[in-house]
C-alpha cells in the first residue's frame, strides 16, 4: 500500500476506489455469512457453520484494511477523500487527524461495522467448538447487523466519496471536538452500542434453536460487562467534556443524545443483574430476554438520535441519508424478537418462584423494576416532543425540572438498593440474620444524617439528605462484606487479616468486582446529589482590577492577555482568588475565537465571528471545585473591524495576521468589562472518581472470567463425555 | 394466605402502581411541557406565552452589547426571520448558521430570550454540514 500519497498523487487518488471495493467485498462476505451460517443451521451441517464463521473474520479483515487505508488518508492530508477534506487539514494536530475519522457520520458507521466485525470474530472464534445449536444462529444475526451497517456505507453515507480535483486544504476538524475527551468519547459509546449485539445475538440463537438454559448467558456475560463499562465510560467522558468545555458549567442537561446513551446503559445495568437471577435460580427468564433485546434496540435507537437529528425538529427527519433504514432495523429487530419471544414462551417458564421477600432474587428484581422505570421515563421525556405532536399536532418538549421529578426519587431508592442488594443472600433469609446484616449499615446511615442535619443546611434538600444517607448505608454494608469475607476465610486458615482478605476476594473477583462497582456508584451519586443541590452559582461582570465575593472565596481580575496564534485568537483572563485571606489558586479562564469561512464577515471580522470555545479555569479538591468560565465583550472593536475589513480586504495573510496581532493586543490592554460565570460546585469531582473505582470494579470483575471459563469448559466437556459415553471429546 | 392468592395481591399491587406511575408521567409531561415553534409559526402565535423558538442563527445578524446578545433566527430554510435578544450563558456551539432553541416570550416583534435558556445543537450532529458540502 502507497504510503507517500502527498506526492504520487496518481497512486493516492486509487485509494477511494480501493476503500469502496473493500466495503463491497465485505458487504458480499456479511451477506454470504449469514447466508452459510442459516444454511448450516437449519441442515444441522457444520461445514456450512464454519465457512460462516471464516467469511465473518474475512469482513473483519477487509474492514479493517478500510478503516487503516481511511487513517492513512487522514494522516497524509489526502484531500482527494471528500472525508478528510470535511474533517481535517494540513494545520490539524496529528493526534486530532486519527481520531477527526469519528467525527462524521460516515466515519462513525466504519468506526461500528469494524468494532462489530472484530468483536464478532472474538466470540465465534471462542465458541467455535461450543453450543453448536445456538452458534450459527448467532453467525447469522451478528453478519446480518454488520451488513446491514456495511450496506449503509455502500448506499447511503460513503466514507470513501471522492473529490476531483482534490482541494489545496481540508476544512479542519470542528473546533470543539479538538479535546482528548472528544477524542476518547465516540469510540467508547459506539465500543458500548456495538458489544450489546453480542449478547443479543447469542440470545435471539438461543430462542431460535429453543436451547433457552443459561448457557447463551454464560457465553456472552464477558461481553455484555464490557459492554456495559464502555458504555459507562462513554458517558463518563461525554458528561466531562461538557463540564471542562461547553462553558455552562454543567455536567448533564437532559439532552436527547445524553439520554440516548443512558437509557441501554440503565436497562443494560438491569440485564447485568437479572441474568444472575436467572443463573443462580432459573427465574426471570422471559424478563432476561426481554431486557436484552430492549437494550439492544435502545442501543440502535441511541445510534439513530445521534445521526438522525428527529428530536430537535421534524423536518430534519429524511434529512439525514441513515435515518430512515435504521428505523427500519430497530423496527424489525423490535416486531421479530417479540414474536420469537411469544414463540418461545413454553422454554421460558420459570423453574421456581420467589421463595421470599428477604432475598437477594427479589431485591434484585425491584432493582430491576427501578432501572426499567428511569429508562421508561427517560424514554417518555425525550421522545415527548414526538408523542405530543402526534396526539396534538404541537410539538412540545420537556426540560431538565420535569425530568428531575422523576429522576431523583427512582436514583435516591437506587442508591438503598445498591446496599441492600449486596446483604441478601439467595433464596431465603432469616429474620434474625437480616436484623444483624442491616444493623452497622443502618446505624451508619442514620448517624451521617443526623450528623448533616446538624452541622450543615442539608435539611432543606431532603433528597440530597436521603442520598447521604443510603450511600452511607451503601458503603458499611459494602465494607461489611469485605470484612466478614477476610474474617470467614482467616477462621478457617488462620492466615493473617490482610491476606485472608486478598485471597477471599481474589477467589470471587466477579462477587466483589461488583461489590466495588456499587461503592463507586455510590460515591458518584453522593457527588451528583452535592453538586446539584449545593450548589452557588454566580454571574458577575468585572472590569480588570476589581474583585467580586462568591461563597468564600474573593475573585479578584487582574489581567487580560491576548494569544492570536496557532490558528486562533485566545483571550485568557487571570484570576486571583483568595480565601479567609489567604491566596487560594489563580484561575485562567480563556475564550478562543476560531475564523469563520463565510466571507460577508470580512477580511478581518472573520477572525471574531466564527466560532468560540471556552476553556474554563477550575481548581478541583476532594472538597468540591471551583469553577470559572470568561466571555470577552468583542463588541467594542467592532469600528476597528469594519475599517479594517475595509483597508484590508485584499491585503495578504501577512498583513492581515499583524492587523488582527495588534488588534488583539491593544484589546487586551484595556479591555472593556467582561462577563465571568464562578461556580462553587461541592464535591463534584467525586462523579468521576467514583466512576473510576466503578470502571475499576468492573475491570476486576470481568477479568477472572479466563479461569472461571476453564473451569466451566472443563465441567462441560466432562459432562458432554459422560453423555456421549466417551471418555474425552476432542479438544 | 395461600401463596397463589398472595402473588395475585403482589400483582395488582404492582400494576395499580405502574398505572399510576403512568398516569403521573403523562399528565405531568402535557403541563410541564413548553411548545417548540419555529419563526414563520410565531408570529401567528400568542405573545404572551412562552414558547421553545427553535431555528438557524441568521450569518452576519449576532451583536454583543454588553452583556446582552442580539441575533436573529430564521426557518431552517433561511425564511421569516425575527430578532432575538437574550442575556445569560452563550454555549461554545453557538454561531451564525448554527440551529438553536431558546425559550422565551414574543414582544413588539423582538423575542425576548429567558435568562441561560440558549441551546445549540450537540456538535457532534452538525459536524458533517460545517463546509455546506453535501456528502
Amino acid at each position: 500500500m502507497p504510503v507517500e500519497v502527498r506526492h504520487h498523487d496518481h497512486g493516492a487518488s486509487q485509494l477511494t476506489l480501493l476503500g469502496s471495493a473493500l466495503l463491497a467485498a465485505a458487504l458480499i462476505a456479511g451477506l454470504y455469512a449469514a447466508g452459510a451460517a442459516v444454511q448450516g443451521a437449519r441442515r444441522h451441517d457444520r461445514r456450512w457453520v464454519d465457512s460462516a464463521r471464516r467469511a465473518v473474520y474475512a469482513v473483519a479483515g477487509l474492514l479493517t484494511a478500510a478503516v487503516v487505508i481511511l487513517e492513512v488518508a487522514f494522516v497524509s492530508d489526502d484531500f482527494h477523500f471528500a472525508l478528510v477534506a470535511d474533517h481535517s487539514s494540513t494545520t490539524t494536530p496529528t493526534f486530532y487527524k486519527l481520531t477527526a475519522m469519528w467525527s462524521s457520520q460516515e466515519g462513525s458507521l466504519l468506526l461500528w461495522a469494524w468494532v462489530l466485525s472484530l468483536a464478532s470474530s472474538g466470540v465465534l472464534y471462542m465458541t467455535r467448538r461450543r453450543h453448536r445449536e445456538i452458534v450459527p444462529w448467532a453467525t447469522a444475526v451478528l453478519a446480518a447487523i454488520g451488513s446491514f451497517f456495511i450496506g449503509l456505507m455502500i448506499f447511503k453515507a460513503q466514507p470513501f466519496a471522492r473529490l476531483d480535483p482534490a482541494p489545496a486544504e481540508g476544512t479542519g476538524l470542528t473546533p470543539l471536538l479538538r479535546n482528548p475527551y472528544m477524542a476518547v468519547h465516540p469510540p467508547m459509546l459506539y465500543s458500548g452500542y456495538v458489544l450489546w449485539s453480542i449478547p443479543f445475538a447469542f440470545c435471539v440463537g438461543a430462542l431460535i434453536s429453543r436451547r433457552l438454559d443459561a448457557s447463551w448467558i454464560r457465553t456472552t456475560r464477558n461481553f455484555a460487562l464490557c459492554a456495559w463499562t464502555f458504555l459507562g465510560i462513554g458517558l463518563l467522558l461525554g458528561s466531562r467534556w461538557s463540564y471542562e468545555e461547553l462553558g455552562w458549567g454543567g455536567y448533564w442537561g437532559w439532552d436527547p443524545v445524553e439520554n440516548a446513551a443512558l437509557m441501554p446503559w440503565l436497562v443494560g445495568t438491569a440485564f447485568l443483574h437479572s441474568v444472575m437471577v436467572q443463573e443462580k435460580r432459573g427465574i426471570l427468564k422471559v424478563w432476561n430476554v426481554g431486557l436484552i433485546c430492549g437494550t439492544f434496540c435502545l442501543c440502535l435507537l441511541g445510534t439513530f438520535l445521534v445521526r438522525s437529528g428527529v428530536l430537535q425538529s421534524i423536518h430534519a427527519f429524511g434529512a439525514s441519508t441513515v435515518g430512515g433504514p435504521l428505523l427500519v432495523l430497530i423496527a424489525v429487530v423490535a416486531i421479530g424478537s417479540t414474536l420469537l419471544i411469544v414463540t418461545r414462551l413454553d422454554g421460558l417458564r420459570p423453574e421456581r418462584r420467589v421463595d421470599s421477600l428477604l432475598s437477594r432474587e427479589s431485591i434484585f428484581l425491584v432493582n430491576n423494576v427501578l432501572l426499567v422505570g428511569l429508562a421508561t421515563v427517560i424514554f417518555w421525556g425525550t421522545f415527548f416532543p414526538l408523542i405530543s405532536e402526534f396526539f396534538t399536532g404541537e410539538k412540545h418538549s420537556l426540560a431538565a425540572p420535569w425530568f428531575d421529578r422523576y429522576v431523583t426519587p427512582l436514583g435516591v431508592l437506587l442508591v438503598l438498593f445498591t446496599g441492600l442488594g449486596p446483604l441478601f443472600a439467595w433464596g431465603r433469609l432469616s429474620g434474625d440474620a437480616a436484623r444483624r446484616l442491616l444493623l452497622w449499615p443502618v446505624l451508619a446511615a442514620a448517624a451521617s444524617i443526623g450528623v448533616l442535619l446538624a452541622v450543615s443546611d442539608a435539611g432543606g434538600h431532603p433528597w440530597a439528605l436521603f442520598v447521604f444517607g443510603f450511600a452511607a448505608f451503601t458503603l458499611v454494608a459494602l465494607a461489611g462484606e469485605f470484612r466478614r469475607a477476610g474474617a470467614t476465610r482467616r477462621a478457617l486458615t488462620g492466615e493473617p487479616f490482610p491476606r485472608a482478605l486478598a485471597t477471599a476476594v481474589g477467589r470471587n473477583r466477579r462477587r466483589y468486582g461488583g461489590y466495588v462497582v456499587h461503592a463507586g456508584i455510590a460515591l458518584t451519586l453522593i457527588g451528583i446529589a452535592a453538586s446539584s443541590s449545593f450548589q452557588t452559582n454566580r454571574d458577575l461582570r468585572l472590569r480588570v482590577g476589581q474583585t467580586a465575593k462568591v461563597g468564600d472565596y474573593t475573585i479578584d481580575y487582574r489581567r487580560l492577555s491576548a494569544d492570536p496564534r496557532n490558528e486562533r485568537i485566545a483571550f485568557t483572563a487571570q484570576l486571583d482568588v483568595t480565601r479567609d485571606g489567604k491566596h487560594f489558586a489563580t484561575l485562567n479562564p480563556a475564550r478562543n475565537y476560531y475564523p469563520t469561512q463565510d466571507p460577508s464577515a470580512g477580511a478581518i471580522g472573520r477572525y471574531f465571528m466564527g466560532e468560540s470555545t471556552s476553556e474554563v479555569g477550575l481548581k478541583t479538591g476532594a472538597g468540591g471545585d471551583l469553577w470559572t468560565a470568561f466571555q470577552p465583550d468583542v463588541s467594542t472593536l467592532n469600528p476597528d473591524i469594519v475599517r479594517g475589513n475595509r483597508m484590508l480586504a485584499n491585503a495578504g495573510p501577512v498583513a492581515q495576521g499583524i492587523a488582527i496581532d495588534v488588534l488583539a493586543q491593544r484589546y487586551a490592554q484595556h479591555p472593556p468589562p467582561a462577563s465571568f460565570r464562578v461556580i462553587v460546585n461541592p464535591l463534584v469531582g467525586w462523579i468521576w472518581i467514583g466512576a473510576l473505582i466503578g470502571v475499576a470494579g468492573a475491570v476486576m470483575a470481568g477479568w477472572p472470567a479466563l479461569e472461571s471459563r476453564r473451569r466451566l469448559e472443563a465441567a462441560y466437556r466432562a459432562r458432554l463425555g459422560r453423555e456421549l459415553g466417551a471418555a474425552n471429546p476432542p479438544a | 394466605m395461600d401463596p397463589s392468592r398472595k402473588r395475585k395481591i403482589r400483582l395488582v399491587v404492582a400494576l395499580s402502581a405502574a398505572v399510576l406511575l403512568a398516569a403521573g408521567l403523562v399528565y405531568t409531561s402535557f403541563s410541564a411541557s413548553t411548545e417548540a415553534k419555529e419563526p414563520s409559526q410565531i408570529l401567528h402565535a400568542d405573545p404572551g406565552h412562552t414558547y421553545q423558538l427553535t431555528g438557524k442563527v441568521v450569518p452576519g445578524s449576532v451583536h454583543h452589547s454588553g452583556d446582552q446578545l442580539d441575533f436573529r433566527i430564521s426557518d431552517r430554510d433561511g425564511s421569516d426571520p425575527i430578532p432575538v435578544t437574550y442575556t445569560g450563558t452563550v454555549p461554545d456551539p453557538f454561531a451564525p448558521g448554527r440551529e438553536v432553541i431558546v425559550t422565551g416570550k414574543l414582544e413588539n416583534g423582538t423575542f425576548v430570550g429567558e435568562r441561560d435558556s440558549l441551546v445549540t445543537k450537540c456538535p457532534s450532529k452538525f459536524a458533517t454540514t460545517t463546509t455546506g458540502r453535501a456528502s
